[in-house]
């Protein structure tokens, strides 16, 4: 069994044996492989990037090229258990109408994403004046593709707002998890597990 | 390239004539057709690669191009040239004979061997020409699905084809969803869109404005067939299938065996000797009336709207898994086409994988070498079968 990133550990971990899984961004299908061999789900892919579409396929993964943002409205209503957003939220142009589709498509919805209030984050601002470079956002300011950065205390806010149900949540730092009530500060990850 | 047959089994294919290649089959009709027409009778050319399995889960069906032929992995007969699809069919290929069972079919309208307007009507012991009735993809796909029932397969483990091969596969898909294990359309579309329609007609009436047409009654002795307008069919058709800077870079304005231009009209530039080449060469090869028809028969398709006025509905409740790749130099049916394909599948809820690859070859992308494209279809393949 590959080692899957923490956050997808999670997700896999809470995904029902045999369920109906859409897992959008979902890189090369690692989360997808593994809920496929190990859970047997029905999983299905959308990815952006072309050289991680085809290595998908080529391991036998059902995975379409298509972009969060313009590709989901084909997608009947409550047609899987689960939608899986994951590290991909920050991404959309329109995070708000792309979360409305998930949980349109899905009956529930995990969401993962990481925290712009994590403390190294804060620090590196605070002290340094810089944008941060961490081991969650890796990427420097000029060429990464997160245009949406959110803290998971904005993340609350908005789902509260909108009505919709949080299920259950876990934190990441590095590996290991926090408590709900640290999380804004010592989380460098979240994974919400959501429904209309 | 020599030719390859698998292994003889058990089941005595080596001594059965049905297997092999260059194999005619007549098919007992009657055949009724999407236009109204029945045809008595229908000839289809074929071959076969590799050993059908004792379960018989093991078959693979190629569906060809506009003009092409059922030598897809084997010299052909006349010209002596290679298959035409080598890169994905033949030892240590994504279709592979020494693991799949491989069935390539002339189509219906064609004149490689199967019935077209070049044939004898046998109503009346002359080519049928222009009396040959308008065909469409599906019936294309009927008269292979005969085929399949005459070689003792019901179901496919994979229908393959690109570009118009594409289009069958996706009327098998959708006609016969029970017996397509999984569907590979590699540079296609679920419909002809207008640009489409145009650049046939261009070809059509290059033909038809030929004198030597003679409304397709040129089978006569002494007939000689309406090349010039074949020809140039080709020329307007061939741009279709490179890439604008596929041709810059392979011509760009360079002259043709000549420093300065001639103040005429020969072909002072390398990418009109090289069209009016293709074109002529063409001729050789392939018959005007099955261009005409075979064009027709593209023209007509509409996945869409055989199913109601909407694509989805092709693929309602479909257990076939799906394949889709484009090319993002391939202008004649272009990313979007497929891209429309895949949001029907995935509304109808079938299990689809979509790649758009790179490649600067345009259209014709998909019969050249493009590894990505080999191991696409070779992952998708192999995980089907698992």
């Amino acid at each position: 069994m590959s080692l899957l990133r923490p956050d997808l550990a999670i997700i896999a971990d809470n995904v029902a044996r045999g369920a109906r899984v859409l897992d959008i961004g979902c890189g090369g299908g690692e989360l997808m492989a593994v809920l496929r061999d190990r859970q047997g789900a029905d999983a299905r892919g959308i990815e952006i990037d072309g050289a991680n579409v085809s290595a998908a396929v080529a391991r036998g993964l059902s995975v379409v090229q298509g972009d969060a943002d313009t590709d989901l409205s084909a997608y009947p209503d409550a047609s899987f258990d689960h939608a899986i957003l994951s590290q991909t939220l920050q991404t959309a142009r329109r995070p708000d109408r792309v979360l409305d589709e998930l949980l349109r498509i899905g009956r529930t919805a995990f969401v993962s994403f990481p925290n712009f209030a994590y403390w190294r984050v804060r620090w590196s601002l605070m002290w340094g004046g810089r944008m941060p470079v961490t081991a969650a956002l890796p990427v420097s300011w000029y060429e990464t593709q997160d245009i949406h950065h959110l803290t998971i205390d904005d993340f609350r806010a908005f789902v509260a707002a909108r009505g919709i149900v949080v299920e259950e949540a876990w934190f990441l730092a590095g590996s290991r998890r926090c408590s709900a009530v640290q999380a804004n500060l010592l989380a460098e990850h979240a994974v919400f597990l959501l429904r209309r | 390239m020599t030719a390859f047959l698998g292994t003889p089994s058990a089941l005595g294919m080596s001594e059965d004539a049905r297997f092999g290649l260059s194999r005619v089959v007549t098919l007992p009709g009657p055949f009724a057709l999407d236009g109204g027409a029945v045809l008595a009778a229908v000839d289809i050319a074929y071959e076969t690669y590799g050993t059908l399995n004792a379960e018989r889960s093991n078959a693979v069906l190629i569906c060809h191009a506009l003009t092409g032929d059922h030598h897809v992995a084997s010299d052909h007969p006349r010209t002596g040239k290679p298959g035409w699809w080598t890169r994905m069919v033949g030892p240590g290929q994504p279709v592979d004979p020494a693991r799949h069972f491989i069935v390539c079919a002339n189509v219906l309208g064609s004149c490689m061997g199967s019935s077209g307007p070049a044939s004898v009507d046998p109503a009346t012991g002359r080519p049928y020409a222009m009396r040959f009735p308008v065909i469409t993809l599906r019936d294309m796909a009927r008269a292979q699905a005969l085929l399949m029932d005459h070689l003792g397969v019901r179901v496919l483990l994979a229908v393959v084809g690109g570009s118009m091969g594409g289009m069958q596969v996706l009327e098998w898909a959708a006609t016969y969803p029970d017996r397509v294990r999984s569907a590979v359309v590699i540079a296609s579309a679920a419909r002809h869109s207008a640009q489409n329609i145009a650049f046939h007609e261009v070809g059509r009436q290059a033909i038809m404005a030929d004198p030597n047409w003679r409304e397709g009654e040129y089978y006569g002795p002494g007939d000689v067939p309406p090349t010039a307008g074949l020809a140039v069919a080709r020329m307007a058709a061939h741009i279709t299938y490179l890439s604008e800077a596929g041709l810059t870079e392979k011509f760009g304005r360079r002259l043709q065996a000549r420093e300065t231009k001639s103040f005429g009209f020969d072909a002072d530039f390398q990418v009109e000797s090289y069209l009016r080449h293709q074109g002529i060469s063409f001729t050789d090869r392939f018959d005007a009336n099955s261009y005409l028809y075979i064009t027709r028969a593209m023209d007509y398709f509409d996945l869409a709207e055989e199913h109601g006025g909407r694509l989805a509905n092709a693929f309602a409740g479909s257990a076939t898994r799906f394949c889709l790749v484009s090319f993002d130099s391939d202008w004649l049916y272009p990313t979007s086409e497929s891209r429309a394909i895949v949001h029907a599948l995935n509304a109808a809820g079938a299990a689809a994988s979509f790649v758009e690859l790179s490649s600067p070859f345009g259209h014709d992308a998909f019969l050249l070498d493009v590894p990505e494209l080999n191991r696409v279809v070779d992952g998708f393949l192999r995980a089907v079968a698992a």
